[in-house]
């Protein structure tokens, strides 16, 4: 018997290191013989801290919303009576579908079952195998192979991987890069994360690969020095991965060497853009620079570089051992394959899955995600973070390819999925992005650095209740501008949230500005509390808790806010009891 | 601003004073763009990074002062103030934002008497936010000294930061 205990980082935020701690105190005390080991996220985070109970005959049974006593009591369950506790069990299948329902998982096909710090595991699991097969082709071979399964930059740009490569090949320099790019900065996805975290040979084997086709001997991960986790991942793996011959000089006893170091970011949304990224390896303020020349021409040092995404990279190594018309079967006709989305927000299942492009929206919002927190109204869906857009209830029906999501005005973007509810306001969804890339903004070029700060400046008057007319104008115009002149990508999509919020949620703004009201209640200035007296007991609860003791009222009398002191921080909304439910905010 | 990136420093003192560096410049010196690995494991040792080490960092290295500042302070991860015995790192996702993160921030704020970006007068907190720390699951989450805490309520909040004080106050108040 093997206990799995999942420690990717969300499985760790929620206790997963004690559970496996304690497990494995106990089987070593009462001399058990079972193996306890490490895994990574399985994608379900909403149920962690899960562990998963793997018989000897391939049977797994996943148990999740776990402490350390009811995993021993699990164990203990199937050691002595030979059977599943039912209690916590989550899902029980083989190996094949593990709860996975609707998912086709390639980038992800390790994560969550094997121990992303052995690379036996790795190895058993038919890694390395497609290094094995690539190194008996010739480069142009692999290009064709990746060209032929139509894989595309996961990142979120969506740019044709096998181009970049054939480009970077292309240049007669002999000196050439390849860059892992893992400096995942997108608010609310952590897909990269739990691949580095859960699989991290298959991104140095996807790494290699593209190495040996463009024709690199250095390999450089660009990885958040706020995923301590992930690093140390990539250490031991980059370590086993040079003693096994793997990696370093002559691989596999081919004339081929390849090196991969790490370097760490040290936290600037910006450097996720491929010149800003470079600039950040040099030592430099991570700001973008035109482009032409590309990475692929001048790069890192001014060599020819060749940049992909972690996601990317972790598809390579599948696509070689199944052949690029495997990948190619999945998906729709330009968008092919599958995509990694970590969902959050107001959803049921919060967590990371992986599903053919040309899944519908609704498909992975309501049979994957479970749909939406206390069965409420779904309100929109965020996609691409700050460079993306939010979508409505009648589109979604959109389905996941490139083309679809761009014509809704989001972007497919690097897969973080954020659902929200009729208690999200859409306006101050829009001010929320925006704050963040103004804050995030290099301060290169002027467009962006001045424009997002005055379209910011205009949404926080909007949800200030100081919005003029006009001001819906102002934003269109300046996004225009912005989109059109500034530097790099993020300037160019900095303005997508508010567009697409403006152009589906018109209303909701036009709220905001002529009527000062939040249809939301998300907008404290535009709140205003008051208590029903008919509905009042006087138990003087919301008394007690006000913070600015500005409600007025004894033991069995009608309580009264005072709108001039009142600070508007729902304090009394959320204790008063909900038999009374005499708050009430408009 | 307390200093200014041109001040001068004596370099004979700002040698010794900076010794435990010596080995990771000595390291790095040689290869180009390794400013930033640099200043990330001087900020391991010493926890910030003050401007008469940026300007020794500079010195050895043979950096423009005026460039290890712009670099030192472009990025999110440097810090030219001490923290406190406690980083409380509020989580500003998406998910978090949507999950209530600013009445756990109002909460926060509230119970330790500080703003985001500031220290409390005893040292014992440091409140920051964070653009995402990844735990969107646990949302509202905020992470102290590694510790995720999620999913939090206001009132939540304010007790696991009551708890984390009432403990350091008994470690004080033991005998030595």
């Amino acid at each position: 018997m093997i206990i799995r205990v999942g420690l990717g980082s969300c499985g760790i935020a929620a206790g997963g290191n004690e559970i496996y701690n304690y497990l494995h105190k106990n089987i070593h005390d009462k001399q058990w013989s079972i193996d306890i080991e490490p895994t990574g996220c399985i994608g379900m985070c909403y149920l962690e801290p899960l562990i998963d109970v793997v018989l000897d005959h391939g049977v797994i049974y996943t148990y999740g919303n776990l402490n350390p006593e009811k995993a021993l009591d699990i164990v203990e369950h199937h050691l002595l009576n030979q059977n599943p506790l039912q209690d916590y069990l989550v899902a029980c299948s083989n190996e094949a579908n593990q709860g996975l329902e609707g998912q086709v998982r390639v980038a992800l096909q390790r994560c969550g079952i094997i121990n992303p710090e052995s690379i036996d595991d790795y190895i058993y699991s038919q890694g390395y195998l497609a290094l094995e097969q690539v190194l008996s082709l010739t480069p142009e071979q692999v290009i064709v192979e990746i060209k032929n399964s139509g894989l595309s930059g996961r990142g979120g740009a969506g740019f044709p991987t096998w181009f970049k490569w054939e480009a970077t090949r292309e240049e007669k320099i002999p000196v050439k890069y390849v860059i892992c790019n893992a400096d995942e900065g997108d608010p609310g996805a952590f897909m990269d994360r739990s691949l580095l975290e859960g699989d991290p040979h298959t991104v140095l084997e996807g790494m290699t690969i593209a190495a040996y086709a463009i024709g690199a001997a250095e390999g450089i991960i660009y990885v958040r020095a706020e995923y301590p986790l992930a690093i140390k991942r990539l250490e031991i793996a980059i370590e086993q991965a040079n003693n096994r011959g793997f990696l370093g000089t002559n691989i596999l006893g081919s004339p081929f060497s390849f090196q991969i170091i790490i370097k760490q970011g040290a936290g600037a949304f910006v450097c996720g853009e491929e010149t800003a990224l470079i600039a950040s390896l040099e030592g430099e303020r991570g700001m973008p620079r035109l482009k032409p020349p590309f990475p692929s021409q001048k790069g890192y040092w001014g060599l020819p570089t060749n940049i992909n995404n972690v996601e990317t990279l972790a598809n390579v190594p599948w696509i070689i051992r199944h052949g690029g018309e495997s990948f190619a079967a999945m998906g729709t006709d330009k968008s092919k394959g599958t995509k990694v989305f970590a969902l959050a927000g107001k959803i049921k299942r919060g967590g990371l899955i992986e599903v053919p492009m040309g899944i519908s929206l609704r498909d992975i919002i309501y049979d994957i995600g479970g749909g939406i927190k206390e069965d409420k109204q779904f309100k929109a869906v965020q996609l691409g973070g700050p460079s993306g857009g939010c979508i409505p209830a009648a589109l979604l029906d959109t389905v996941v390819d490139y083309e679809s999501i761009k014509k809704t005005g989001a972007i497919m973007g690097s897969g973080g999925m954020i659902i929200m509810d009729e208690s999200t306001c859409m306006v101050d969804i829009a001010r929320y992005f925006l704050h963040f890339t103004q804050d995030e903004s290099c301060g290169k070029c002027v467009p962006c650095r001045i424009g997002t700060k005055r379209m910011l400046e205009i949404l926080e008057n909007i949800c200030a209740g100081k919005g003029t007319p006009g001001d819906l104008d102002r934003l269109e115009t300046l996004a225009a501008g912005i989109k059109s002149s500034s530097l790099c990508g993020l300037g160019q999509s900095a303005p997508n949230p508010v567009l697409t919020t403006l152009k589906y949620f018109r209303p909701e703004y036009e709220a905001h500005l002529e009527d000062k009201k939040c249809p939301a209640h998300q907008c404290k200035a535009l709140l205003t509390y008051f208590i029903d007296p008919k509905r009042c007991k006087g138990c003087t609860l919301c008394v007690k808790k006000c913070p600015a003791q500005c409600i007025s009222g004894q033991v069995k009398e009608v309580h009264v806010i005072d709108q001039e002191k009142c600070i508007k921080c729902g304090n009394c909304l959320e204790v008063c009891p909900t038999k009374f439910n005499a708050v009430v905010v408009d | 601003m307390k200093y200014c990136c041109g001040e001068q420093q004596d370099t004979q003192s700002s040698r010794s004073e900076f010794e435990p560096l010596t080995d990771i410049i000595a390291r790095f010196k040689e290869e180009p763009g390794s400013l930033i690995p640099v200043l990330q494991k001087a900020q391991e040792l010493y926890g910030f990074l003050p401007i008469p080490l940026l300007n020794h960092i500079a010195t050895e290295l043979k950096i423009k002062k005026a460039h290890v500042f712009g670099v030192a302070t472009f990025y999110a991860q440097f810090r030219l103030e001490p923290v406190g015995k406690f980083l409380v790192l509020l989580c500003q996702g998406t998910a978090c934002h949507v999950n209530g993160s600013d009445r756990i921030e109002a909460a926060l704020t509230e119970e330790l008497k500080i703003n985001i970006g500031e220290t409390t007068p005893d040292t014992f907190f440091t409140l920051d936010s964070a653009a995402c720390l990844g735990c969107c699951s646990l949302a509202p989450v905020m992470m102290i000294n590694g510790q995720a805490y999620g999913p939090l309520t206001p009132d939540g909040a304010r007790k696991t930061i009551r708890e984390i004080r009432q403990k350091e106050e008994g470690k004080e108040g033991e005998p030595r």
